[in-house]
């Protein structure tokens, strides 16, 4: 039996949201960050549905280049935190308020 | 397999022909100034570790601005080569000529008004000066890129430089928290854009801008298609850091090394603003205007009145740059043909005067960047004269005042809105204009009319960054006096922009077309 593509829509557009939100909520910078990486991936799944759907090999090539950007994003976004244990010591976003908001 | 079906995927097909073939001479030169940056860049990094700690960064700082220089000069040899490149990606048109010369020109300005003030404040350089031209790379490529692939790499490109050089300071705790706050949300807008490219990828079949514009063209306008460009909107308004995407932009400004402010404040923002351009007008973006109608109220609005109450000299210009991305956008609104060459003119006009104050204030603000608030700005028209009298003349362009290019850029603008019978928005932006005036003035005061209370050392104005902050004042003033020619040019630009595409429906080839 064939999974209709509205399905793969759907489970992508969850995983963003679920993403969104935990960016939104979460006090962890690290789950913060995880966060990101969620809604990457939820366009990943929506960018191969759609490929599939146009027979057409870009979406999935895409996905490859999210995926470098992703790794690249990680690897700078890990040395960020690091400078901010650093100097503060800690990893929860509400005591990294120097810079009022 | 029927005859529509098959005429459909004829051009899909014609396009992978030419996959085959390699690129030629003339594609590798529409690339050139950012194939220099490159070199140049990965000469640095191999570079830095054979140098002598000490000295480092004046020989790197050198390298950079050699490069800079270099990649400026091959935009010459990039404009005779106009047309597309590498299957069509990237497109070499007026354009894109016009932002990566000023994207350039911005770069070699930071890294003059760099070269100082590393030492002073005692950051050691390794990468800081290839960064730059890194994410100088990135910037470039947004602006001549046709392809949401090559969009979306080029935007994190310039992106992931200037989230590490936001941190650069890194003995001080409030740079690397700019840095996180840089990162953090900017991956967030970065994802929300990807989800805008994923919807208009499902909508259209293609990620190519022109064959987007030609199935919206032609087979309607799909309710995804609305989804993707508001979500597009959400991830290049928070580039551009126009409301309400703009909470970053103060806290970021705040604890990033001033030139670097400068170079953010003006260079990716100008690229996000070329890209949202080609987004917009050539694909003739559904249901954009009243998206743009209310950001660019409230990018005026929220920046103006936040300014009102900023003593730190680096939060009041953070608002000041959303307040002006309000007005930036205001000509987005505006009828494509006029709207196209008001931003064009506008942020290179921006750029000038705010690079230029960006580098009067990295100066000032001394060893460790103590001494920002408007206090320690108080009598320096007497102690310092020279300097505070350039700054005036920044701050005079930003309010918008004649024979400054802020003055023009801002006249174009709202003169595009009005003929484009936006009545309402140029009203919001003459009173935005009006209470901004206030703030800058401030600044002005308090140079001028108000005794020290503390003892604030003025050093004297170093070289590189005399001759940085002269070159912004330059350009600025030329822009104020003489605008025409840069003008004809974004004119000019702005047509070929616009009617390059609608004239000869599919895939075009510049380098075909006889006109040229």
């Amino acid at each position: 039996m064939a999974i209709p593509l509205s399905a793969y829509l759907i489970l992508s557009g969850i995983l963003f949201t679920c993403g969104v939100l935990g960016f939104l909520i979460k006090r962890n910078i690290i789950t913060i960050f995880m966060s990101i990486e969620l809604m990457l991936n939820g366009v990943n799944l929506s960018f191969v549905a759609f490929a599939a759907q146009w027979h057409s090999l870009s979406g999935q090539i895409f996905v490859f280049f999210v995926m470098v950007v992703a790794a690249a994003e990680a690897a700078v976004g890990l040395a960020i935190i690091i400078a901010v244990y650093r100097t503060r010591e800690t990893l929860n976003v509400d005591q990294v308020n120097l810079l009022k908001l | 397999m029927s005859w529509t079906t098959l005429a459909h995927a004829f051009p899909i097909l014609l396009a992978q022909a030419q996959i085959f073939a390699a690129p030629s001479g003339a594609e590798y030169m529409r690339i050139l100034p950012e194939l220099v940056l490159s070199v140049f860049g990965m000469i640095i990094m191999v570079v830095d570790p054979l140098l002598d700690e000490k000295r480092s960064h004046k020989s790197l700082g050198a390298i950079g601005i050699i490069g800079a220089l270099a990649a400026l000069a091959s935009t010459y040899w990039m404009a005779q080569n106009p047309g597309s490149a590498f299957w069509n990606m990237v497109r070499v048109d007026g354009f894109s000529i016009f932002f990566h010369v000023l994207v350039i020109a911005i770069a070699v300005v930071a890294i003059l008004s760099s070269y100082e003030y590393m030492a002073v404040q005692r950051i050691r350089a390794g990468e800081y000066y290839g960064l730059i031209l890194f994410g100088t790379v990135g910037m470039c490529l947004m602006s001549s890129a046709v392809e949401l692939v090559l969009i979306f790499i080029a935007l994190e490109i310039s992106s992931i430089s200037t989230y590490i050089l936001a941190g650069f300071r890194r003995r001080e705790a409030s740079s690397s928290e700019s840095s996180l706050k840089y990162f953090l949300l900017g991956s967030f807008a970065t994802a929300f854009f990807l989800y805008g490219v994923a919807m208009m990828f499902g909508a259209t079949g293609s990620t190519n801008i022109d064959a987007i514009s030609n199935a919206l063209r032609s087979g309607g306008t799909p309710a995804l298609a609305y989804v993707a460009m508001a979500l597009m909107f959400i991830g290049l308004g928070f580039k551009v850091a126009s409301a309400p995407f703009h909470i970053w932009t103060p806290d970021v400004y705040e604890g990033a090394p001033a030139p670097i402010v400068g170079l953010m404040s003006t260079g990716p923002k100008a690229a996000a603003f070329a890209v949202l351009l080609r987004v917009m007008f050539e694909i003739n973006a559904p249901g954009r205007f009243w998206v743009i109608w209310v950001s660019a109220a409230l990018s005026m609005t929220l920046g103006n009145v936040g300014a009102l109450v900023q003593d730190n000299i680096k939060r009041l210009l953070a608002y000041s740059s959303i307040a002006h991305a309000g007005y930036v956008l205001v000509a987005f609104a505006a009828q494509p043909e006029l709207g196209t060459s008001a931003v064009m003119f506008y942020t290179a006009a921006y750029a000038a005067m705010n690079v230029g104050a960006f580098a009067v204030v990295s100066h000032f603000a001394n060893a460790g960047e103590k001494y920002l608030t408007l206090e320690d700005y108080a009598g320096l028209g007497r102690r310092s004269p020279m300097l505070a009298a350039t700054l005036t003349f920044f701050l005079m362009s930003l309010i918008g005042i004649p024979i400054t290019g802020g003055f023009f850029g801002k006249f174009y603008i709202f003169s595009a809105a009005l003929k484009s019978n936006l009545i309402g928005l140029t009203v919001i932006g003459l009173v935005n204009s009006a209470v901004g005036a206030y703030y800058y003035l401030r600044v002005i005061v308090s140079m001028y009319m108000s005794e020290p209370r503390r003892e604030v050392p003025v050093m004297p104005t170093p070289p590189a960054m005399g001759f940085a902050i002269g070159l912004c004042a330059l350009a600025t003033l030329y822009l104020g006096v003489l605008p025409g020619r840069v003008l004809d040019y974004a004119t000019q630009s702005a047509s070929q922009l616009l009617h390059g595409i609608t004239v000869s429906g599919s895939l075009i080839n510049y380098s075909n077309n006889p006109e040229r």
